[in-house]
């Protein structure tokens, strides 16, 4: 059995304590809400997107300590990037956070994932996979209005 | 019979079942209960020995399993206090016998303006079909609301029940616990010329339950949250309302005669019971139900208000304003359902934890995210008790919440 310490690393609960980038952005920037309708969590992503780039990015919203600190930790990780770029880091992202072996045939190797590997624990923990991409599945919401 | 906890205990092979070398803590009864080995032998050997098709074929292993299938909706007659045997509806689960008699009741009833009340606490499957309803027809949804404690707030019932059609409730909470005044809520709503329509999903399993003297006119259960198998939801509606009702599905079973230009109904109940249904899970609820019966629901009941009293002493004493137990204090007033609020801690972090002891509860909206906007939270852990689970299991729960604190 999958210990409790595979879930809860300390840099997962230190951005649940202390979550980066809570909180909304004024228009010109656009969100997106997303819902785990399992567990009733909800997140709402704010993201800035100027010349191609994510120059600012807020969420708010409630949930439990992995979808809180996951998100916290993507606002981190696509700050100031490129919307390619974040794409990509998300696309990543969601195949550390996949059952499917099929799928790490296709690993961009080039990405690192920095403190956002801390969550791979997750994956040993099925039912919590989605509360780990709720921000993110939401994220792409958010560019895909942005790109209206 | 006196009632054991330790011989109850015997009945129940999952509870003996350790995970990771640890006993098993099932406090999710209220979601879905276990079953007792004499429900489990029942479907075995129905499947082993008697399965066939019923209603239909002439051959006696057929017409032994018709016999099997019918002598459990006789056994839920009785179980129930219903007038008639006929009044007994099979459905595939609770949610479609609410659905039933919304979709059939409603559409031959309710028109645009119509009212029908609701309560704050209702399951999701006593609000949606009702919401499906009102963009069909156009009808009018009001709501019971609640007092601070989870109980309904029945100061204005009559003014509420005004013009009302149909008042739908459940006769215990399940998020809350609160046992509801059915007896008082179905007269009120006859004085108000509605009909009365009971979700008594939570309530069947753990206590005795008559629906002649409820006064209700249409009664919803599951088998699967009284110890009988899933797949099969329970309706009892009067007879002469489920008469006058048009069918809800179209198919086999269901029909007195088909044509190229149309159809006649068959006579209640196999009007509302379309298609082949969970042969095999009727027949085995039986053993549920005679299981019930001989542990006596008067007994269950007394012995759930014994947790009750344990467990609410228990979590106050130990852990006093950090946790918060949502609806009554009063033993007498609920049943052993217990949604709760601890030390800032999310329900699935709090849950996963549990798990580490394997302490079994939910987390989660409970399909009731209207009540859940009302009492402040998008989510709460439930732990629910039945007649298999001790005081014992109660100190493990709050060992378990205990330990939750040092990771967060």
């Amino acid at each position: 059995m999958a210990g409790l310490e595979d879930l809860y690393r300390e840099i997962i609960l230190d951005h649940y304590r202390t979550p980066r980038n809570r909180g909304e952005l004024e228009a010109p920037a656009v969100s997106a809400e997303g819902h785990n309708p399992l567990c009733g969590d909800e997140i709402r992503i704010f993201i800035d997107v100027k010349d191609g780039l994510v120059s600012d990015v807020r969420f708010n919203g409630s949930g439990c300590s992995i979808s809180q600190s996951s998100a916290s930790m993507m606002t981190t990780a696509v700050k100031g990037k490129p919307v390619d770029q974040v794409r990509a880091i998300v696309k990543r992202f969601k195949q550390m956070m996949t059952l499917d072996e099929d799928d790490n045939a296709t690993i961009d190797e080039s990405i690192n994932l920095g403190d956002l590997e801390a969550l791979q624990g997750v994956v040993k923990f099925p039912v919590r996979i989605k509360c780990a991409t709720l921000g993110w599945n939401t994220l792409l919401d958010a560019l895909a209005e942005s790109g209206k | 019979m006196t009632f054991d906890v330790a011989t109850i205990r015997k009945d129940f092979p999952v509870l003996h079942r350790l995970v990771n070398d640890k006993p098993l803590v099932y406090l999710d009864s209220a979601n879905t209960s276990q079953k007792p080995q004499v429900v489990i032998d029942a479907l075995s050997n129905f499947m082993e020995h008697g399965y066939a098709p019923i209603n239909r074929s002439a051959y006696q292993l057929a017409a032994e399993a018709t016999d099997a299938f019918e002598a459990t909706r006789s056994a839920l007659a009785t179980f129930i206090n219903a007038p008639k045997v006929n009044e007994v509806v099979f459905t595939k689960n609770a949610t479609e016998a609410l659905n039933l008699v919304i979709m059939s009741w409603g559409r031959a009833n309710l028109t645009a303006g119509d009212a029908v009340l609701l309560t704050h606490m209702e399951h999701h499957a006593n609000i949606v079909p009702w919401h499906m309803l009102v963009a069909e027809r156009g009808i009018q949804l009001r709501w019971v609301p609640l007092t601070s404690d989870g109980q309904l707030e029945l100061t204005n019932l009559d003014e509420l029940l005004k013009d009302v059609k149909a008042f739908s409730f459940t006769s215990m909470s399940n998020v809350l616990g609160t046992i509801n005044p059915v007896q008082r809520l179905c007269a009120a709503a006859r004085k108000a010329g509605a009909i009365a329509i009971v979700d008594a999903c939570q309530s069947v399993p753990h206590q005795p339950t008559d629906v002649q003297n409820w006064g209700a006119d249409f009664v919803v259960f599951s088998s699967h949250k009284m110890c009988g198998p899933s797949g099969v939801g329970v309706l009892w509606g009067r007879e002469s309302l489920l008469e006058a009702m048009p069918p809800f599905l179209g198919g086999g079973n269901m029909i007195a005669d088909v044509r190229l230009d149309g159809f006649t109904t068959a006579e209640v109940p196999a009007k509302f019971e379309a298609g082949t249904p969970a042969i095999a899970e009727v027949v085995a609820l039986r053993s549920a139900v005679q299981y019930l019966t001989q542990v006596g629901m008067n007994n269950i009941r007394q012995h759930e208000i014994e947790i009750s009293t344990y467990v609410l002493n228990t979590l106050t004493s130990r852990f006093g304003n950090d946790i918060t137990i949502h609806g009554p204090t009063n033993p007498e007033l609920r049943g052993a359902t217990f949604s709760f609020a601890f030390r800032g801690i999310h329900p699935h972090d709090l849950s996963q934890v549990l798990d580490q002891t394997n302490v079994c509860v939910r987390a989660g909206h409970h399909c009731a995210k209207p009540l859940m906007k009302i009492l402040g939270a998008n989510a709460t852990v439930r732990a629910s008790f039945y007649l298999y689970n001790t005081t014992h299991e109660a100190d493990a729960l709050a060992d378990a919440l205990d330990s939750a604190s040092d990771i967060f």
